[in-house]
């Protein structure tokens, strides 16, 4: 991996440290599943990852939904076990 | 080496509510202030709290300062401070209004005034009956708190460093504290913050317990960086713990379930709380279940392959009713604990919750320390406050909602005794020691030469079932006696981690590796202190301590009421009385706890 990307890589890790543990863990094991991420991908993560905690946890859990294909794709990535 | 410095009146370490409070008075009052934070402010766990923040208002019926200060002595089990609980408690209503007007969203009653909910411990006339003093907006309350301060902040021009991470304190030989080092995660750059008053907010270090209720980010830098300089963590022993986190995830599952019908069950499938509590059965108390639980584990009949949790039942329910009145919990044993609960049993133990003990303060906010005669010196130009302080109002116990209410407190005190002391002494600032700086840098560099360490990853894991199992919510002589040894081999490997990423650039590795040599010296302090402990009083229990007529409940006031004092170098103790005098009323009396 390139250092540019690898950088990249390491700041979407560190904003995955929430301030709910419930969202800490999700993304744990989104990491641990060592997810190939594209460009897009990455553009999606970093779209989720601006979200405020609530509305992040409500929709990885299913209260609420998105219409946006990008971060519904994206959500739906994180709940795969 | 030389490094950059750049130069405050004031820096802050934490921007979680307490630091955020604070910063709002230095930067009023026109000072330069620095905010240093591992994440974007409103990421603080801060976040996390939802049950409201306690002020008497008196908005849905009377209240009155002196009964929530009464409240608080009795959770507090007698340990805390008295003067500054009632410090704390007068000033409630003035940090709750003050916080409406920086446009915090309170919920409100129709005519317009803040709403107030009932909280477990808090009581009107001296312990009669409950209260509604908990002051809320919706279920962000955190949330909400930390928006409107950050607002403030970014009008009043404090300067935020985001993902910066403080290393270590920089103390010269007189003991003054002259600012930190830092670490710049986007570059790796280690620079030195010079200041004249230095804050910790950090929160706290619930991760050093295997089943925490806390976010990764609590990692209790601010008290390891505290402990490395000299100055000693007081109360460490005492951590509240709730009966039912998910086992191996921490994420609280509400007290709610038992209300609804939920059963514990051990590996028998027993319904084992039959035989603690034969009336309330799983719905007994937090503290009585939650010793239970650990009963069950600790004598063998615990689930899953290390016997380590028991089962919370709720299959027998209808699924409508699970549906209906417990909204969340499904989503929440499926994401966490892989088991649909309509079907099958939520794996749970008892969950580290919140940290009562942290760096020793006086109610100015003022870090203080044994010197000379004095058991409580104030350290020149260092202050802390919220979960990383102890100032000490929630002693061996907190009460609900009163940990948001002691960061806008002790915030604003600390944050004012700092204006106040920028304003005497306009010198220019001391000359920084050398030494000082290449410690932080000698750490740093350590972890990235470091070869044939140890993981982080697995010393993390070991920390954490080590502190579990010895140290947990109810306590062995034994145990902790052999905890004392594990967590001490545990610590050698913490201190010798290796990476396997070198690069200076957004490593988080890195960042990880520094965050294990904090969270092993609160672990340390927590072990060491606990073990020294020989009464049970509020959240520290230990079965050679048990309820006798002498000694209800296991206190023992003629030899424990006092606070512990750990110090890092020498792993050594040393105790100091509890302040029993309030500042303007009559002490509350000792009595035994019970509700
Ligand atoms: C699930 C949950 C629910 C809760 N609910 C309530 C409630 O309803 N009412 C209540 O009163 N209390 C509640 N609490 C407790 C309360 O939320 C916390 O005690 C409180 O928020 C701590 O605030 P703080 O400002 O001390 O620290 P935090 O909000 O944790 O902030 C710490 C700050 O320090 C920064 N930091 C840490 N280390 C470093 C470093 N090395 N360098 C730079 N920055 C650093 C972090 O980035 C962060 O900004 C709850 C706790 C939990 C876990």
């Amino acid at each position: 991996m390139d250092e540019q990307r690898r950088v990249r890589r390491e700041r979407l890790r560190w904003h995955c440290r929430r301030a709910l543990l419930e969202l800490d863990i999700v993304f744990q094991r989104f990491w641990a599943r060592e997810e190939e991420l594209g460009d897009n991908d990455e553009a999606a993560l970093e779209k989720l990852l601006a979200l405020e905690d609530h509305d992040l946890w409500y929709l990885v859990s299913g209260r609420t939904e998105t219409d946006d294909p990008q971060l519904k794709n994206m959500v739906e990535r994180l709940c795969r076990d | 080496m030389s490094i950059t410095v750049r130069t405050f009146d004031a820096v802050i370490v934490g921007a979680g509510g307490a630091g955020l409070r604070a910063a709002i008075q230095l930067s009023e009052s026109g000072f330069k202030t620095a905010v240093l934070t591992k994440v974007f402010p409103t990421r603080s766990h801060t976040v996390a709290a939802q049950g409201g923040v306690a002020a008497s208002l008196g908005n849905s019926e009377e209240d009155h300062w002196h009964w929530h200060m009464y409240d608080t002595v009795k959770g507090s089990d007698w340990l805390g401070d008295q003067d500054a609980i009632e410090f704390m408690c007068r000033k409630a209503n003035e940090c709750v209004i003050e916080l409406e007007h920086y446009g915090m969203p309170f919920d409100r009653t129709d005519a317009g005034k803040i709403y107030q909910r009932p909280f477990g411990g808090h009581m009107s006339n001296f312990g009669e009956k409950p209260v509604r003093r908990s002051c809320a907006a919706a279920d962000r309350t955190g949330h909400a708190m930390l928006h409107a301060m950050y607002q403030r902040n970014v009008k009043a021009n404090t300067q935020f460093f985001v993902e910066w991470m403080a290393l270590d304190l920089i103390r010269d030989a007189d003991g003054e504290v002259l600012g930190v080092t830092a670490m710049d995660m986007e570059t790796g750059e280690i620079v030195a913050f010079h200041a004249k008053a230095t804050i910790f907010a950090t929160g706290g270090a619930g991760r050093i317990f295997y089943s925490s209720t806390n976010a990764f980010i609590n990692t209790g830098d601010g008290l390891g960086m505290a402990a490395r300089a000299g100055i000693p963590l007081e109360d460490m022993e005492f951590w509240q713990f709730h009966p039912t986190g998910v086992a191996g995830a921490g994420v609280l599952i509400t007290e709610g379930v038992r209300g609804e019908g939920g059963i514990l069950r051990n590996s028998a499938g027993e319904r084992f709380m039959e035989r603690y509590a034969p009336n309330a059965k799983d719905l007994a108390s937090r503290d009585v279940v939650s010793r239970a639980m650990t009963t069950e584990i600790n004598e063998g009949r615990g689930c899953g392959p290390h016997k380590d949790f028991v089962l919370l039942d709720i299959s027998h329910l209808d699924p409508a009713t699970i549906m209906k009145r417990l909204p969340g919990i499904r989503e929440i044993a499926i994401q966490f604990a892989g088991v649909d609960c309509i079907k099958e049993p939520i794996p749970v133990v008892p969950t580290a919750h919140y940290q009562m003990g942290g760096i020793p303060t006086n109610y100015f906010g003022q870090v203080v320390v044994p010197q000379g005669n004095s058991k409580a010196a104030v350290v020149p130009g260092f202050y802390a406050a919220g979960e990383c302080a102890c100032a000490s109002v929630h002693g061996a116990n907190r009460l609900g909602t009163n940990s948001l209410l002691d960061l806008l407190v002790f915030g604003k005190s600390a944050g004012e005794t700092a204006v106040e002391e920028l304003r005497k002494s306009p010198k220019a600032h001391k000359p920084l020691p050398q030494a000082e700086l290449d410690r932080a840098m000698a750490r740093v560099s350590r972890i990235d030469t470091q070869k044939g360490g140890a993981s982080v990853h697995e010393t993390q894991l070991a920390m954490r079932r080590t502190m579990q199992k010895h140290a947990g919510v109810f306590r062995f002589a034994d145990l902790l006696k052999e905890g004392v040894e594990r967590i001490g081999e545990v610590r050698n490997a913490a201190l010798s981690t290796e990476i396997a990423d070198k690069s200076k650039v957004f490593n988080t590795a890195r960042v990880e590796a520094l965050e294990l040599e904090n969270l092993i010296e609160v672990a340390v302090a927590t072990m060491v202190s606990a073990e020294a402990r020989k009464e049970s009083r509020g959240a520290h229990v230990r079965d050679d301590a048990p309820d006798t007529p002498a000694h209800p409940n296991g206190r023992d006031d003629e030899n424990w009421l006092k606070h512990t004092l750990w110090y890092r170098e020498g792993n050594r103790l040393d105790y100091k009385a509890v302040k029993l005098t309030p500042l303007t009323v009559d002490t509350v009396a000792l009595k035994t706890r019970a509700y």
